[in-house]
């Protein structure tokens, strides 16, 4: 089956924006609650704080998780994906710098 | 204040701005261009299109409006309803 196959496929999906695509109307979606992780945990309560402290709003983070690119975006799991977004929406900001990052890296941070 | 009423039959403006340059959209790929029926009024929220990129945001009137499968998916089921949440910046009177 086609993307809107009575009216040909749409002419610019963002490849993050997937209902209604074929695939998921051929497969089932597997609904089954996920155990999380504590690199899942952690990653939760940094955005928690980030949006008590009004330093990232939920819309923010949305925006730069769909801003990955497509190979990546697939590679990545959930929560992976959220870590990417807050870190490139602090580096964007001037919250934290590359090299903040960096060395916070190399001192061994959050692990997935 | 709102301007679509429960009943009414609206269009989803058929744009694409995530073709034209960084865009944060909440309206499904799949009803731009389509039409459907506003079910009620959610209520009134800031403009996520704008929140994303930390903008000032005017509230807008968020709608569910419901589709015909069928009209989205040429092999859709009849008898089911597609209920999706759009803001009124993407709808007019159809």
């Amino acid at each position: 089956m086609e993307d809107a196959a009575e009216n040909g496929p749409n002419p610019a999906r963002a490849h993050h924006d997937l209902g209604g695509i074929a695939k998921y109307m051929c497969e089932p979606v597997d609904t089954e609650p996920h155990a999380l992780s504590d690199f899942d945990r952690e990653v939760d309560a940094l955005r928690q704080i980030l949006g008590l402290k009004r330093l990232m709003s939920v819309d923010e983070l949305r925006r730069g998780i769909e801003a990955i690119p497509e190979a990546e975006y697939h590679a990545l799991t959930y929560y992976q994906r959220w870590i990417r977004s807050i870190a490139d929406n602090l580096l964007r900001k001037g919250v934290i710098t590359a090299s903040e990052l960096k060395a916070a890296l190399a001192k061994g941070g959050m692990r997935s | 204040m709102s301007a679509l009423a429960p009943g009414q039959a609206v269009r989803v403006r058929d744009d694409w701005p995530e073709a034209r340059g960084p865009a944060h959209i909440r309206t499904p790929h799949y009803v731009r261009g389509r039409t459907g029926t506003i079910r009620s009024i959610l209520g009134h929220f800031p403009n996520p299109e704008d929140l994303a990129f930390a903008r000032p945001a005017l509230n807008l009137t968020l709608y569910h409006v419901a589709f015909d499968p069928a009209s989205l998916w040429g092999d859709a089921k009849a008898g089911d309803e597609i209920l999706v949440e759009i803001y009124e910046s993407w709808l007019e009177a159809a």
